[in-house]
């Protein structure tokens, strides 16, 4: 358990290590210099010559990249070009947008997708059944943004009952910021549901064909006893598990929910660094998201580890 | 697989009917579509549905119709060639790590983990913010996505190939490893594979939109069902039927690919049906 634990958590650094030094060959080393892809063809030679200072691009490359790790290390994600303050401040202020979007999606997909799961599985191969399969084909070819642009449609643009974009700051008024976030979360957890829905009825239909199953019945524990009292226990684990997945997939929905939606979050953050070419919000939040995305992955095999031990052997 | 077992299996033959309309769609916008796809006519603009402009026209008065029509062929080009590239790259690398095992394998899974800490929007936001936006430099992004996949699906297929008895025998006989490669495991994980593209083909098609719709991937005059959904939403409170056809479209394609892939999945391992208890 330890062995694959630590294990896991070397190939995690490894991974983090290697992407970072994607990030910073894509954007540093590769394009030439810098200071140029930020202020485009027309900048004048005294303002690069002044850029090219101020991101240290006059020192060697080895010596830019581990000054850029060590301060990433005690937070220091440098100053943003296009913002002029610090990028973790910027991050700090996005993040509050992003977590909770994200958080509430999976909340979401998970209370409609685990009910309609359980109901397709206890009317398999019947109307129920083919009518969640149905609704699971179709959640997974809506691409989210175009559900997002619909659903501002109904519920903002005719019924009225929500903006159509933008957010209310939690610290004005929390109810109108979770209010600013539920067509978005809406939007991203269609997909995610689906999926889940689909996963959700696999899993139950195939621990309900457990010996133990057969024996509990064998032994009069009536239909929703063994369902509810047994079977949904196991059923959960492989859920767990896309469920930790399908968070990695939400942060990279957010990334264009949030545009669709203007959301200030961090999708938001780095599209516009992209545009108007801050290659300093670039970096920092393009590492930033893939850590997020390692590191979800890593605690669901922490979590699978924890509650079912038999993949440990494997390991 | 008998003819009667496919006619049978309605999901295979819808998504099967509803990927061809798209091919023959996209196929007929070479040599004729209603009105060309780039025309501008301002004073026809926000036509609504007629018989002359069948989906109506947009905010510089061009034809919605043959937009669709000329946005399936990139819709389905991006898809086509970023799966193609994933591929071509991936099953090689695949069956290498699957034979050779040791560091080979270890090489392998490190890059694969790489790639997938990168959401495909996300490394499309990198490669964009290195050589700006285009359809070339998304069909990059997806494509180096897929070589991740179809490297780990051909690997996790072939090393079950390669423990069974008769290829052991193969190799215990003296045939070559490559050889034996080409001649018993890759047509023993060719299934998989096709199936794999199918449902990658999908997911391309809604990256390549998302990518679109944020400009980021095929560029205007050239029309794209994402690029489509970005202008409707500018003018979604005034004319909101704009906003439904581009993304309708990107749905019915994918639910088509994503039928033809289980359908296949099915028609080809009867036992995978069985497991998943459908």
């Amino acid at each position: 358990m330890i062995g694959f634990l630590a294990r896991r958590l070397v190939s995690v650094l490894v991974t983090l290590a290697l992407a970072s030094v994607v990030v910073f060959t894509v954007l540093e080393v590769l394009p030439g210099d810098p200071a140029q892809m930020a202020l485009g063809t027309e900048a004048q030679e005294d303002t690069l010559a002044a850029l090219r200072r101020e991101m240290g691009l006059d020192r060697p490359v080895l010596e830019r990249y581990l000054g850029w790790i060590g301060g990433l290390l005690v937070l220091d994600f440098g100053r943003s070009l296009t913002y002029g303050v610090p990028v973790v401040s910027l991050v700090a202020d996005r993040i509050q947008v992003t977590a909770p979007l994200a958080g509430l999606a999976m909340l979401m997909s998970v209370v409609i997708a685990v009910p309609l799961g359980i109901f397709a599985a206890r009317n398999h191969q019947r109307v129920g059944d083919y009518g969640v399969m149905g609704f699971a084909q179709v959640g997974i070819a809506i691409p989210s943004f175009w559900f997002g642009i619909i659903l501002i449609l109904l519920f903002a643009v005719w019924l009225g009952w929500f903006q159509a974009g933008g957010f209310t700051p939690w610290r004005e008024d929390p109810v109108a910021a979770l209010k600013s976030l539920f067509l978005p979360s809406l939007a991203l957890a269609l997909t995610e549901a689906a999926i889940l829905a689909r996963v959700t009825r696999a899993a139950v239909l195939d621990t309900l064909r457990e010996d133990w199953v057969r024996t509990a019945r064998a032994k009069g524990v009536s239909e929703n006893g063994i369902l509810y009292g047994h079977v949904l226990r196991n059923a959960l684990i492989p859920v767990l598990t896309i469920g930790g997945l399908i968070f990695a997939f939400l942060l990279a929905g957010a990334l264009v929910i949030e545009n669709v939606f203007y959301l200030p979050g961090i999708g938001r953050l780095v599209y516009q660094g992209v545009t108007q070419r801050d290659v300093v919000v670039v970096k920092n939040v393009v590492l930033l998201v893939s850590a997020m995305v390692v590191t979800v992955n890593f605690l669901v095999d922490v979590l699978y580890a924890l509650v079912d031990p038999r993949p440990k052997a494997r390991a | 697989m008998t003819i009667s077992r496919i006619l049978r299996h309605p999901s295979f033959l819808i998504g099967a009917l509803i990927t061809a309309t798209v091919l023959v769609m996209a196929a007929v916008a070479f040599v004729w579509t209603p009105f060309p796809p780039g025309q501008v006519r301002i004073i026809a603009r926000f036509r609504p549905p007629s018989g002359i402009n069948w989906l109506g026209t947009d905010h510089f008065g061009r034809d919605i119709f043959s937009m669709i029509m000329v946005g399936a062929q990139n819709s389905l080009s991006v898809g086509a060639v970023a799966v193609g590239i994933g591929m071509a790259i991936g099953v090689p690398i695949g069956l290498i790590a699957a034979l050779k095992r040791g560091w080979t394998d270890d090489v392998v899974s490190r890059f694969s983990d790489l790639v997938f800490a990168f959401p495909a929007i996300l490394s499309a936001l990198l490669i964009t913010a290195w050589l700006g936006p285009g359809a070339v430099n998304a069909i990059l992004a997806i494509a180096i996505f897929n070589v991740a996949v179809f490297a780990r699906v051909t690997r996790g297929a072939a090393l079950q190939v390669l423990g069974r008895e008769f290829v052991r025998a193969a190799l215990a006989m003296g045939r070559g490893p490559l050889s034996t490669l080409l001649v018993h495991v890759l047509p023993n994980v060719a299934g998989t594979l096709i199936v794999q593209a199918t449902v990658s083909f999908a997911t391309a098609i809604l990256a390549e939109a998302a990518l679109s719709y944020l400009g980021l991937g095929v560029q205007p005059p050239n029309p794209s069902w994402g690029r489509m959904l970005a202008d409707a939403q500018n003018h979604m409170f005034n004319r909101p039927w704009l906003a439904v056809v581009p993304g309708l479209a990107i749905a019915v394609t994918v639910l088509g690919l994503n039928l033809l892939g289980d359908g296949m999945r099915d028609l080809l391992d009867p036992r995978m049906r069985e497991r998943r208890g459908d």
